[in-house]
């Protein structure tokens, strides 16, 4: 048996809703958010990884190379926004943070 | 069961593990710890995949730097942890159904025994490559020619983000001592020295 193109998929299928599922369970959190959002991203990538492979094309490899230059800005922000926010307000409960203008 | 086989199914089942374990982990630490060994497995399934540029980088960029970040954010903020559990229970049922849903959704789209719904090109037997093939090499290669332009859009990205972070996290304390070159600059003779006439006067020795 060889692991096929369906394989990958489904694994980044699976990888994908257990974000999903984090996004819902730990939604007070914001750091364990932004880590459900890096594992979003690496199950896009997985797909991306094997559908260069088995189509024997190199530019989804390069996408993947795009995507995780992308995310890295993405967490560099995430988290420098979330220290200034925790410097405010003392807290990182994303239910309190209803006010525009705090 | 061959060995390539084996090394899936062991990887990806560390991977959906550890993906599990970062969702569910009650303090965050355990939860970033999670994520760098999810994103080991990932690697080790991309080396699989003859992706071998991108998963060194993975471990090299995400593992060395990004996850480093993250561990340094959430031991740094003081966290209470018991106020951030709240909810979970309560999510739980709902979050459940619908990755369930997704998952079967995505499943039966993808799967090998939905042939019609979604259907690619594919090569059944991926191309192996000889032990000379070099996928770093080919992949710089079209990095540096056809995809150059948004290759230098990628850097311009970095560049922001590093900007970004430091202006966001950058504050000025009351304490702190600094220069302001403008007023070096601006500084005139007068607000440095003050001529003093007086008549010049002589010791009378005894």
């Amino acid at each position: 048996m060889m692991i096929s193109l369906s394989s990958y998929l489904i694994l980044g299928a699976i990888l994908f809703a257990i974000s999903i599922a984090g996004i819902f369970l730990n939604r007070k959190n914001v750091v364990v958010l932004l880590m459900c959002i890096e594992l979003m991203l690496l199950a896009a990538n997985i797909n991306f990884v094997a559908f260069s492979h088995y189509l024997n094309d190199l530019a989804g490899q390069v996408f993947v190379f795009f995507i995780l230059t992308v995310a890295a800005a993405e967490a560099a922000i995430g988290l420098a926004i979330l220290v200034v926010l925790f410097r405010n307000r003392r807290t990182i409960d994303v239910e309190q943070l209803n006010e525009m203008k705090g | 069961m061959t060995f390539t086989d084996f090394i899936f199914f062991a990887f990806s089942a560390l991977l959906l593990a550890s993906a599990m374990g970062v969702i569910t982990a009650r303090n965050p630490v355990h939860s970033a710890l999670f994520l760098v060994l999810s994103f080991f497995s990932c690697s080790a399934l991309w080396l699989l995949l003859e992706a071998e540029f991108l998963a060194i980088a993975l471990v090299l960029v995400y593992v060395g730097a990004v996850m480093v970040l993250f561990l340094f954010i959430v031991m740094m903020l003081d966290i209470n942890l018991v106020q951030m559990r709240e909810g979970f229970v309560r999510y739980l049922p709902v979050g459940v159904f619908f990755a369930l849903c997704l998952v079967g959704i995505m499943i039966w789209v993808v799967g090998d025994f939905s042939a019609g719904v979604f259907e690619v090109p594919t090569l059944q037997q991926a191309v192996q490559h000889g032990a000379d093939y070099s996928n770093t090499k080919a992949l710089g290669r079209v990095i540096y020619t056809d995809y150059v332009l948004p290759f230098e859009i990628a850097a311009v990205i970095l560049l922001v983000a590093i900007i970004a972070a430091i202006i966001l996290t950058m504050r000025r304390r009351e304490m702190t001592k600094y220069q302001t070159p403008s007023k070096q600059v601006m500084v005139k003779r007068n607000d440095r020295l003050r001529i003093v006439k007086m008549e010049a006067t002589v010791e009378e020795s005894e």
